[in-house]
């Protein structure tokens, strides 16, 4: 493993391209173009913004726990505005529920899941030296850093930041503070940085993957990250434009979104009218649908990575969850309707949007049992990247199952809106794409540094993270089957009917607390681990794809000589094979 | 297109002006129609005809459209579903049967 | 260091980098103006009543607008023809006149504005006229920006085709492909919001 920038393709003579200098400080680590640091930066970023919302969540806990009651110590750090004597006002709670979904959807998971783990690891498994945009790549990361920066100012503007839940309906969010309008501001830089990423990582996949990885070679991973920024490009735009005219609707008086002779605290509102607030919940869903898929994607391409590595043999059915996941994503686009069953539409359009809701759990249960009989008969190894990934099977599969009576009409009736929901998927996106999410920081850490995190640590903080998660969400079924709604600043301590399950929100709050205590040894190693973790080589879990061909850390342009693929991504355990992996990379 | 010879583009290059005249037409045509004031679905079906065939003209001719590679077609077919999904879905849904009937 | 198939195409797919690059870029673009197109279709079809475009705004104007727009397309596209046959003289007087065309436009949309704005007509005043406002608005911001690419790759970007001619050549037809996409746009909303 040499320390030398590595060159991959020789040379043109074009006159005023920059030569190998050393670069400054600040071109080198802060305004780079290279795909490893802006990942790096992503997922830094992205973890401090997934801590930022989860500390938002234990806040709401506290109430949703002991509504009324003061919270002790730190009460009083919020002022008379948001926590007068310590205890949460209303406006508080939606303040911090609609700022928590916010920032863990596009502040925290899409960050770290398709920024941070997409640009450092899309390149060097393809074989590539770089994105095929490398300024591109950089103006996208600081497009984040913008719409997260406006995102956190928006908590200081008078009247706070947005109220009206991450999902901004009509009229509500039409009519709020100011900081609902620095959200759609940040929101439009969030898109923006999306949009520039996915055509990087879609040209990068089609253009720049090495001779003799073809499609069906790719790793499972690299179709993740493909199929991922395809919904991204397509699926974004609509709700920037929706952005645009609420913010239209907000700032000029327009009334897209707001209906004719709104009354509003006893007055009926001067504007227009005509407008329709379904109208914003179409955009908002033809994004957020799609939106959903971005979340998962990522973390069963990681799945699928570590689960192969760590059974010693190919994945069980590679062709067809490439097919699914094709598959998947097409069907992403047609099926949004389905968080708007309450909204009135007639039983043709309700059928027809249940029907695509259904069809496209079919691809989404191939890929889970894929991943699962791809554990039959396999050499397990159980480091922490491999139990992480085992623990996401089962919590994906709690998740997905309890979508299915949501997307059905009928049984949407008593369920939509309610804590059911927000088990339902926070199953998915908290043990399922957050699990997948450390498994990947374990597995790709010694990539990116050289060194291996602590398996000890590793190891307690995902069995506490497992036991906590449940703890948290699986109580929120019952919740929500008890009928209690989501968003009730109280928790439903205020309906006679809720008083029996009351107490199991005491029980979501104690998990929450305590699965944050489990987070420390994580945030320590990874830290620790940098300047002492134990020195790895190149390829430390033995793996096959082209990733581990280059040094660990790998150079400017990756790899000392431009890599070529001679068979598929998972030729593990080879009948009469000299060891137990054929790298993907070796003739 | 770095091998085109200059036949090749002087072929292009008649091209363009023909496709510049047949829009320069079209536009008249598509503003002569609205004169005539049409029942308003015959008059929509009338103008997005037009506007289409305009709109092909400037896809295949101004951005080679019509000699593109597949990679090209294929994000834009699957693009155009999307977009026919976008525009045709809401007003289904929203609009009370006022297709449906 | 190099990325490949910047200047030179990939054998299996027969295209650039910037190519797909920018295409990828036109198809979120459809999809940003088709929601805005879907918002028209969706307040239009909900409103008890709904004024013919030519009843509020300017059909002439428009129309010679569109030509306008039509024309700069084809400058465009000679401007590109002309660096394929080097001709870097005929490619300034071309895209200067693209951005003069684009400027034309511009100037027209103030006029139109400023006339409805001194009639008391603004986006909030009623529906027709804040889609109209909102989508001629975002379509202008795109005129602007092709414009300002186009101005680039007219002064300083030009210094590329001493240096790299196919580069440049390829430069200027994707800026191309992004300002034909623009006059498309504009070819869909010039009926819908004044002539239906």
């Amino acid at each position: 493993m040499s320390e030398q920038a590595g060159v991959v393709v020789p040379r043109p003579h074009v006159a005023h391209e920059p030569h190998h200098e050393e670069l400054g400080f600040w071109r080198k680590y802060v305004f780079s173009v290279d795909h490893k640091v802006i990942g790096i930066q992503y997922a830094v970023t992205g973890l401090l913004f997934l801590l930022f919302g989860f500390s938002l969540m234990m806040l709401m806990r506290w109430q949703l726990a002991y509504p009324g009651t003061a919270l002790p110590l730190i009460g009083n750090l919020f002022g008379e505005g948001r926590m007068p004597g310590g205890t949460m006002l209303p406006e508080f709670y939606n303040e911090l529920g609609a700022m928590h979904g916010t920032i863990m959807v596009f502040l925290g998971v899409v960050p770290l899941a398709v920024g941070g783990f997409g640009n450092f690891v899309l390149p060097l498994q393809i074989g590539a030296p770089d994105m095929a945009f490398p300024r591109l790549n950089m103006a996208s990361y600081w497009f984040f850093f913008l719409g997260g920066v406006t995102m956190l100012v928006s908590f200081f503007v008078p009247g706070g930041a947005a109220q009206s839940g991450w999902t901004s309906y009509a009229p509500l969010s039409v009519l709020a503070g100011t900081g609902q309008t620095m959200w759609l501001i940040g929101m439009i830089f969030l898109i923006t940085s999306s949009l520039l990423g996915a055509v990087n990582f879609i040209t990068t996949t089609i253009q720049l993957r090495a001779t003799g990885l073809t499609f069906m070679r790719f790793p499972f991973f690299v179709w993740a990250q493909f199929v991922t920024a395809f919904l991204l490009l397509l699926a974004f735009p609509p709700l920037e434009a929706a952005g645009v005219m609420q913010l239209m609707d907000r700032v000029a008086g327009t009334s897209f979104f707001l209906p004719s002779g709104l009354v509003v605290s006893g007055q009926v509102l001067t504007n227009a009218g005509g407008g329709n607030p379904l109208l914003w919940q179409h955009l908002f869903w033809f994004l957020a649908h799609p939106e959903v898929y971005v979340l998962i994607l990522p973390a069963m391409g990681i799945v699928a990575e570590i689960i192969a590595n760590n059974t010693r043999k190919p994945l069980w059915g590679y062709r067809s969850m490439v097919y699914s996941l094709v598959f998947l994503g097409f069907m992403s686009f047609i099926v949004w309707a389905h968080h708007m069953f309450m909204t009135g539409m007639g039983t043709a359009m309700a059928a027809f949007f249940q029907t695509t809701t259904m069809i496209i759990s079919i691809p989404s249960v191939v890929i889970l049992t894929a991943l699962i009989i791809s554990l039959w008969g396999g050499s397990i190894r159980f480091n922490t990247p491999m139990l992480f990934a085992l623990g996401f099977l089962p919590m994906f599969g709690i998740g997905g199952l309890t979508g299915l009576p949501l997307g059905l009409n009928v049984a949407d009736i008593p369920l939509h809106d309610t804590y059911y929901v927000i088990a339902h998927f926070h199953y998915v996106v908290a043990p399922g794409t957050i699990f997948a999410l450390f498994a990947g920081i374990y597995y790709w850490y010694p990539k990116a540094t050289g060194r291996k995190m602590n398996e000890t640590l590793g190891k307690i903080h995902f069995a506490g993270s497992l036991v906590c998660m449940n703890v948290v969400f699986m109580p929120m079924f019952l919740m929500g089957l008890a009928g209690v709604s989501r968003r009730l600043f109280d928790g439903g301590a205020s309906y006679e009917f809720a008083q029996p399950v009351l107490h199991l929100n005491v029980i979501s709050s104690w998990g929450a607390w305590i699965m944050a205590l489990f987070q420390i040894p994580f945030i320590f190693n990874f830290f620790w681990s940098i300047r002492n973790g134990e020195k790895t080589d190149g390829n430390p879990w033995q793996a096959t794809t082209i990733e581990w061909a280059a040094p660990s850390p790998p150079p400017h342009g990756n790899f000392l000589h431009a890599p070529q693929a001679y068979r598929g991504p998972y030729e593990y355990s080879v009948p009469g094979a000299a060891r137990d992996f054929s790298p993907q990379y070796e003739a | 297109m770095t091998s085109d010879h200059a036949a090749d583009i002087d072929r292009h290059v008649r091209v363009y002006i023909t496709v510049f005249v047949a829009l320069m037409v079209l536009t008249i045509v598509t503003v002569a129609v609205s004169r005539v004031h049409l029942p308003v679905p015959i008059a929509v079906t009338v103008a997005l005809i037009v506007a289409t065939i305009k709109g092909s003209l400037v896809a295949c001719y101004f951005m080679h459209l019509i000699s593109e590679k597949k990679v090209i077609y294929a994000v834009l077919v699957l693009t155009a579903v999307f977009f026919v999904a976008l525009l045709a879905l809401p007003a289904l849904t929203v609009s009370d049967g006022y297709w449906i009937h | 260091m190099d990325i490949p198939y910047t200047v030179e195409v990939r054998r299996d797919t027969g295209l650039t980098n910037g190519k797909i690059g920018i295409w990828l870029f036109l198809a979120s673009e459809v999809m940003l103006f088709g929601a805005l197109f879907a918002s028209y279709i969706l307040i239009r079809t909900g409103a008890s009543s709904w004024p013919r475009g030519d009843t509020i705004l300017n059909v002439p104007l428009a129309t010679f607008n569109t030509l306008v727009l039509i024309s700069s397309s084809v400058t465009m596209v000679m401007a590109w023809a002309s660096l394929m046959r080097h001709r870097i003289g005929t490619f300034r007087i071309y895209m200067g006149a693209t951005i003069l065309l684009g400027f034309v436009f511009l100037v027209v949309k103030y006029f139109e504005y400023s006339h409805k704005f001194h009639d008391g007509l603004f986006p909030s005043t009623n529906n027709f006229l804040a889609i109209y406002f909102t989508l001629t608005g975002l379509h202008m911001l795109h005129v602007a920006g092709g414009m300002a690419v186009n101005a680039y790759l007219l002064g300083p970007g030009a210094r590329l085709w001493k240096t790299n001619p196919v580069w440049f050549t390829n430069r200027v037809e994707n800026s191309g492909l992004f300002w034909h996409f623009v006059d498309l746009v504009w070819i869909f909303l010039f009926p819908t919001l004044y002539l239906l």
